[in-house]
């Protein structure tokens, strides 16, 4: 067992876990924070992404005691003030079916858009590839990604 | 009608069996009180206003929580914004609530207008005496109850405590088409905000207070046993193992505080497997025997005309695809709390209600001490048909007498799963001078899903297999046929059945023919369906005027005929399943003998949509579903094992192969038919066509790229 604080959607969390248990878990099971999926436990399909320092990371494959101090944010934090332009845009464009993968889908998108603030196809082709949906939603994913770069998430689509 | 009270009414509607079950529903402990309203098991209206519409199917992505109550407001002429969604666990009061078989939509169609109608009669009844006015003057819109002549309006919560002492209308009239306002609208879905802000409850995420996780180890060889486990490195090395014990025959459970825990403490458990009558089977020898059985005499599927007596070229060819796994989003799990008398799931579940039997026979209770909650599913595409996770569940449960969650990793659904029955496919057609096809002969050779699980169909025949290997072309022989081979390989219901199979051979070979005579793939199917006919098959009785529809439509928005930038080539094919009928238009080409999908064009005929947004949704999800598996999916065994165990070697597609997917429907209002399986099976035949448009090669084995 380990002593561990995190950085939370800004808040400290001490959690007392096995060093080793992935951070996934952690925010799962100790934190209460389900909306980050399990979806293979192995980094390939990108369900349980969310952000360490701004960066996207596997938090299947990510042991907890490397993140003391570090920044994590999580979907539940990720719009600070309502919803995040990423889940508007999703809402917009009615992406989620099953939606188990979304969350993962849209934390990945955030890391993209962060950095890259006007991605190409082939950049957010690179940046997404890492996230799988079965349902099949990657053409609606391409579209709310160019939606929310291009500022237009609030104001279309995905009426009633 | 007389006045029933509402015992009188639940006793009719039980014996009666009806598909319409109207007795009085009272979820959730409501009681009865004259300030709700509830006329039925499908809608319950109360004083504050609140409309709340049961659904009795699951959520796996399709829809259904959406579609479902646009289907009962429109008839109740609700205000939309005024629902709510209430998911109903497993119940005696909703039929058959297996969700599969793209049935959702097709079989609540009629009992969800009734039911609204049912209300809204009752609701202008009460009206209608409350102002002393003839029922005739009053009319229902928007969730109100307007008297045009004295500009009167009660909203429904104000009329909902009288409504519910009026008696229940066995007969009412449904809306035209012409009047819809909710149906054939494209309503957002009710479940995406909650999904995109991780609020959504899946099976996975439910817990209550107390709650401990379970991961089991299972015999990785099909069939075989536990001889015995050692766990004291888990119970000494990982903190908050807190029990290990035997659950089945060939199962071992690991509890622990966390699911992290449970994980570690069954890597650390010594099991000692007995491997049992399959340790040397192989899918090799699964496809021999497939080989070995095609020389039997088949069971007639369909047969129209002879095709012995028909005269002229043949042509012949044989097909064949592999075991596929499902592979949701959401591993297998199930949450369950045994409490001596009764036994609580919550349960990301296809089949409540079989749930709910099998974990009573499994725990030793009676079906109703078993409650059923259904929780949101991370995919389902057939997987959760099974119930094998409930069950598990209910067991730990029963043995660590607290609640349990017990959890699937990725590798348990990969090897422990049930998996798309492999197949082989017999094809011949005699052609006439012209190279027209004068008959036309296809053997499926097949284990059978539902004979394995104990239900076998008449002359071995799977129940499920004739409504999926329809033949929709009115040619004047057909025989289609099925051989049956059994297997130990667990066989489970995918994402269309026996209609990817059947539609894979069926359709590369027509294109085959074309090939053959030289024609045009299009025009060769247009030909076949040139004359309007209604081909009865089993439950449905297809239409080749609708099929030529969506062949047309799909070619006409493909640009079919035209020609096409360099390097890029086209395949066609259309199926009909599920009472629905899908053409779709592949666009390819060709990269390092690998085809890369740049554009699919589907038309769909089914009948009446609902909800354009959510077709529009399922049929590019089909497809894409189809195009993984059509390009890689395989599930070898070896030493009677399953090989593949993640999303490495048994690789779904991913954004960079995805391609853009056009939907287009075709008019109708045709009672609704099935939308979440149709696009599957045109897909692969639409693609190995243009493979051969491509390059004159002809890929008669899925998967494409083994």
């Amino acid at each position: 067992m380990a002593e561990i604080t995190l950085r939370v959607n800004g808040s400290e969390k001490k959690v007392s876990v096995p060093p080793e248990t992935p951070l996934l878990w952690v925010l799962r099971d100790t934190l209460e924070l389900t909306g980050t999926k399990f979806g293979c436990g192995a980094g390939l399909c990108g369900a349980c992404t969310v952000h360490v320092e701004g960066a996207a990371i596997r938090s299947c494959s990510t042991p907890v005691s490397q993140l003391a101090g570090k920044r994590i944010t999580t979907i539940e934090g990720l719009g600070a003030n309502g919803l995040h332009v990423l889940q508007q845009a999703w809402i917009a464009e009615e992406v989620p079916q099953c939606g188990y993968c979304q969350t993962g889908q849209i934390m990945t998108a955030a890391a993209l858009l962060a950095n890259t603030p006007n991605p190409s196809d082939e950049q957010i082709t690179q940046a997404m590839n890492g996230n799988l949906c079965r349902c099949g939603t990657y053409e609606r994913i391409r579209k709310a990604i160019r939606r929310a770069a291009t500022g237009g998430a609030v104001a279309a689509g995905g009426a009633q | 009608m007389s006045p029933l009270s509402r015992r009188e009414f639940v006793a009719a509607g039980a014996a009666a069996g009806a598909g319409l079950v109207v007795g009085f529903y009272l979820p959730h402990g409501m009681r009865s009180s004259k300030q709700s309203f509830s006329p039925n098991a499908y809608v319950r209206i109360t004083a504050d206003n609140k409309i709340t519409i049961v659904v009795a199917r699951s959520e796996m992505g399709q829809g259904v929580r959406t579609a479902l109550p646009m289907i009962l407001a429109e008839e109740l002429e609700a205000d939309w914004k005024q629902i709510e969604i209430e998911q109903a666990g497993a119940s005696t009061l909703y039929g058959d609530q297996t969700t599969g078989g793209s049935a959702s939509v097709r079989t609540t169609w009629d009992p969800m207008r009734k039911a609204g109608a049912a209300a809204r009669e009752m609701l202008i009844s009460a009206a209608a005496l409350t102002w002393a006015v003839p029922r005739s003057t009053c009319a229902a819109q928007n969730g109100n109850i307007f008297h045009a002549a004295s500009r009167r309006q009660l909203s429904y919560g104000e009329l909902a405590g009288k409504a519910a002492t009026l008696p229940i209308p066995t007969d009412v009239m449904l809306k035209q088409s012409k009047d819809y306002k909710i149906v054939g609208q494209h309503l957002a879905r009710v479940d995406t905000p909650s999904k995109v802000k991780g609020e959504a409850v899946f099976g996975i995420d439910f817990r209550m207070p107390g709650m401990k996780y379970a991961v089991l180890s299972r015999c990785p060889t099909i069939g075989g046993k536990m001889l015995s486990f050692d766990d004291k490195e888990s119970k000494k090395k990982i903190s908050g193992v807190s029990h290990v014990g035997k659950i089945s025959d060939s199962a071992v459970a690991v509890v622990a505080d966390s699911v992290w825990g449970a994980m570690e403490g069954r890597r650390l458990l010594n099991v000692n497997w007995d491997d049992g009558p399959n340790k040397e089977l192989n899918t090799a020898k699964v496809m021999d025997s497939l080989k070995q059985a095609a020389g039997k005499k088949g069971a007639s599927l369909y047969s129209a005309g002879d095709v012995s007596k028909a005269a002229g070229p043949k042509v012949s060819a044989e097909y064949q695809l592999p075991f596929m796994a499902h592979a949701p989003m959401e591993p297998g799990n199930c949450t369950a709390y045994f409490l001596g008398t009764t036994c609580e799931l919550w349960a990301p579940t296809q089949v409540p209600q079989d749930c709910r039997d099998s974990v009573a026979q499994a725990v030793g209770l009676d079906p109703d001490q078993v409650k059923v909650n259904v929780t949101l599913m991370g995919g389902g595409f057939g997987r959760r048909l099974e119930h094998d996770y409930a069950v598990e569940a209910a067991l730990v449960s029963k043995a660590v007498r607290g609640p349990v969650k017990v959890l699937w990793t990725r590798e348990d659904d990969m090897r422990s799963s049930t998996y798309r029955p492999a197949s082989l496919h017999q094809l011949s057609a005699v052609l006439d001078g012209a190279g027209w096809p004068v008959a036309f002969t296809h053997r499926i050779i097949a284990p059978s899903i539902s004979g394995q699980k104990g239900q076998p169909g008449p002359n071995g025949i799977d129940p499920d297999l004739p409504d999926e290997a329809a033949f929709v072309y009115g040619l004047p022989n057909v025989s289609l046929e099925y051989v049956l081979v059994e297997t130990a390989v667990p066989l489970g219901w995918m994402r269309s059945v026996y209609a990817l199979q059947a539609g894979f051979a069926s359709e590369s070979f027509i294109d085959e023919l074309a090939a053959a005579a030289g024609k045009d793939p299009l025009e060769y199917r247009l030909h076949m369906l040139a004359k309007d006919q209604d081909i009865p098959f089993f439950t449905t009785t297809w239409h080749t005027a609708r099929m030529r529809g969506v062949l047309q439509l799909a070619a006409e928005r493909a640009g079919w005929g035209k020609p096409l930038p360099s390097g890029l080539f086209r395949g066609i094919a259309c199926f009909g399943c599920f009472s629905s009928y899908v053409a779709e238009v592949v666009e390819i080409s060709m990269e390092n003998d690998a085809p890369r999908v740049h554009r699919v064009v589907a038309a769909v005929d089914c009948g009446q949509v609902v909800n354009p947004s959510i077709l529009e949704q399922q049929i590019p999800g089909g497809v894409i579903y189809a195009l993984s598996n059509a390009l890689r999916a395989k599930i070898t065994i070896e030493k009677g094992r399953v090989v593949q165990g993640n999303f490495d070697d048994y690789a779904p597609v991913r954004m960079d192969e995805a391609p853009v997917v056009e939907v287009h429907a075709v008019p109708s209002t045709e009672s609704p038919t099935g939308i979440g399986e149709p696009s599957v099976p045109p897909l692969a035949p639409a693609l190995c066509n243009a493979i051969y448009a491509a390059t004159k090669k002809r890929i008669r084995a899925l998967p494409i790229l083994s």
